[in-house]
């Protein structure tokens, strides 16, 4: 990844970050990110994300479960080792339903939750750069980045006049890195101070 | 009133208190931050001996056999599976909590359901144990795996309930695990980036996996909290549901009822918000948390409490009366002489399981009761005693005089390494409480930052301008354009 230049504010109150953001994209500047300590509803549209599908990887991880469920299960007990339990059929699906249903949230489950680390690119001993640490206390961190068109000053006073605080340039290395938080990150060769 | 009037008018705030988003922070993460204190020193330590003596007592039963406890011919399962089934019964609760009340959209469910998500790892870790070291030749455990085997192969039973219930067990505990992970990661990304000592940046730094609260990872995670929500809810159900099968798919009388299911269900639900009530009571006390677990949870928990023991109620009376409806002899003679009969040897069992699970709770309709903090403890802790005779109750006074007088067992009474087994596990269960106390924050954070605008104290205060706000304002400043 690149060391690429962000402009962030703080923003104190989701009343005033909403209006902000809509400002900001209105201007046609390029909003990185906004980190928030806990998930803020409508944000996302605000900043035009798309919604996720990752219900619908839930889905196919689930029904990938009770097809692995009924196939072993039908082969091992009709085709491969048939055992006569009473003279009952051997292909019994009522008593395969238990199994079927827990592989299935099984499947699911661990699925989506690999999926979900996967796509945000979380797991331990993976560091990133997230602006400001009180992004995960108690204030909403705007990341503007800055293109060969943005005038630095004038996105500054921009920010600050839709109410953000704080304001300041960054040079920051986006993405991950293999790391440790409580070293100090060599990112191509020039010093980051760890956060 | 406006529409920008997010209050409720009839319930209280779920944050006491005047609270912005960083004072919560600060709340919740000073007890992690702080040095132990003396009581939790006590506590740790009297749990680690607990824990030593469940080892010790483990040992014995693997070195010199099962014959280290009083299990018999007739009376084959005693001690050892009602605790099993008495602790997965308990880690009924924390998915409950954290997955049905989220489809449910309980507000409430923000300040306890951390804490009981713990619990319930807790406590199925505590349960899996039993059914494992009553093996006896613990080191075949692994033949209930469907793996290729040099034995045919020959493949696991997977008709039978035993094996439905290693499935939904090890199920239960992995989609609990992965659930209450997934939540802490932002609320320890949290505490990474507050910390000054270079270990807590290290263990936080790693356990948080690089958390940043990006909108889009919030949003997928939002997402993923909602459809793991939704697995886990029939999951709790199938859980106590399967280890009722284990019982009512067998023909001994006591055992064979199709009502256990719901039966179980209803009381596994009932002794994990027990256990709940008496973690909670202690936690908020010592953490100084009483502002996040306010009177209001604990209220609505012991509503919870008397609607489940209420149920369990009229299942033993549905169950008592079918056994004499049904005109089957033996069934009959189950209930009237090894259970109802107080003259029989486990009578007293079955009055005492009545008496705690049945009629105590309905104190609990007066809410001057469901307000009193030591009358809540004293009976979280009365319902579960009671629901551990319950299990009790069925499985041994169910087998221990079966269909023929002369195999009737004699007076069944665990040995001492049975009971180390039982004290072991609850050394197990508050020695990872004690830990997870001490590094982990008890409190969802974000979530309670999340409901905070919603429920806190501090803003119902400020309503006044919402109050008074003209529709066309709401519409020009809440309408997406």
């Amino acid at each position: 990844m690149a060391i690429k230049k962000f402009i962030t504010g703080n923003f104190y109150d989701e009343a005033v970050l909403f209006p902000a953001v809509k400002k900001v994209r209105r201007a046609g500047y390029k909003v990185h990110d906004v980190y928030t300590p806990f998930p803020i509803h409508g944000l996302d549209k605000e900043l035009g994300m798309k919604d996720t599908d990752l219900h619908i990887a839930g889905f196919i991880y689930g029904i990938t479960g009770t097809t692995t469920a009924i196939s072993f299960i039908g082969w091992a007990l009709a085709l491969d080792w048939q055992i006569n339990f009473g003279g009952k059929p051997f292909f019994s699906l009522p008593a395969w339903i238990p199994i079927m249903f827990e592989l299935t949230v099984l499947f699911s489950a661990v699925g989506m939750v690999l999926t979900f680390c996967w796509l945000c690119q979380l797991a331990p001993f993976v560091k990133k750069d997230h602006f400001n640490p009180r992004s995960t206390d108690d204030t909403f961190v705007m990341a503007i980045e800055c293109t060969d068109k943005t005038n630095e000053e004038e996105a500054i006073a921009f920010l600050k006049n839709a109410g953000a605080q704080d304001v300041q340039a960054q040079s920051r290395e986006t993405g991950w890195w293999f790391g440790r938080y409580d070293r100090e990150t060599v990112q191509f060769g020039k010093k980051v101070a760890a956060v | 009133m406006s529409l920008n009037r997010y209050e409720s008018q009839v319930r209280e705030p779920l944050v006491e208190g005047s609270k912005d988003y960083h004072q919560i922070t600060e709340d919740i993460c000073r007890p992690v931050e702080a040095t132990p204190s003396k009581l939790w020193w006590v506590g740790f330590i009297i749990s680690v001996g607990l824990l030593i003596f469940g080892v010790v007592s483990i040992y014995m039963d693997v070195t010199y056999g099962i014959g280290q406890w009083n299990l018999n011919k007739t009376v084959g399962w005693g001690w050892d599976i009602t605790n099993f089934v008495w602790w997965v019964g308990i880690g009924h609760a924390g998915t409950l909590i954290s997955a049905i009340l989220l489809l449910f959209r309980q507000g409430w469910r923000t300040g306890v359901n951390r804490a009981a998500e713990a619990m319930t790892i807790f406590a199925v870790m505590c349960a899996g144990q039993f059914p494992i070291w009553h093996m006896g030749r613990v080191w075949n455990a692994f033949f209930v795996a469907p793996y290729p085997n040099t034995r045919g192969p020959l493949w696991v039973n997977f008709n039978s309930p035993l094996l439905w219930d290693v499935f939904a067990i090890s199920t239960y505990f992995t989609v609990s695990l992965l659930f209450w992970y997934c939540g802490l990661l932002p609320d320890l990304a949290s505490l990474r980036d507050r910390a000054k000592l270079k270990w807590r940046k290290f263990f936080y730094g790693v356990a948080s996996f690089g958390w940043t609260g990006s909108t889009k990872h919030w949003q997928r995670h939002e997402a993923l909290s909602l459809v793991l929500a939704g697995l886990a809810t029939p999951l709790v159900l199938s859980v106590h549901t399967i280890v009722s099968f284990d019982f009512a798919t067998s023909v001994i009388p006591g055992w064979h009822t199709t009502i256990f299911p719901p039966y179980f269900v209803a009381g596994a639900v009932f002794s994990g918000f027990a256990m709940v009530q008496t973690l909670l009571l202690i936690t908020r006390k010592v953490l100084n948390l009483e502002e996040y677990i306010t009177m209001e949870h604990i209220d609505v928990m012991n509503k919870v409490i008397v609607l489940t023991g209420s149920i369990v109620g009229i299942a033993y009376l549905t169950e008592l009366f079918i056994a004499w409806y049904s005109h089957v002899e033996y069934e009959w003679f189950a209930f009237r002489e090894n259970r109802v009969n107080l003259n029989s040897p486990y009578g007293w069992a079955y009055y005492l399981m009545m008496g705690c699970n049945v009629l105590s709770p309905q104190i609990f309709w007066f809410r001057k009761m469901r307000r009193n903090l030591l009358v809540t403890f004293f009976m979280s802790i009365l319902v579960n005693i009671g629901m551990w005779f319950e299990r009790f109750v069925i499985i041994v006074t169910s087998i221990y005089r079966d269909y023929l007088p002369s195999s009737w067992s004699t007076y069944y009474t665990p040995t001492i390494w049975e009971i180390g087994f039982y004290m072991g596990t609850f050394g197990l269960f508050f020695t990872c409480y004690f830990l997870f106390s001490k590094f982990f924050p008890v409190i969802a954070m974000a979530e309670i930052k999340h409901i905070l605008k919603r429920s806190g104290d501090s803003f119902k205060e400020n309503m006044e301008k919402d109050e008074n706000e003209t529709l066309e304002s709401f519409e020009h400043a809440n309408a997406h354009h």
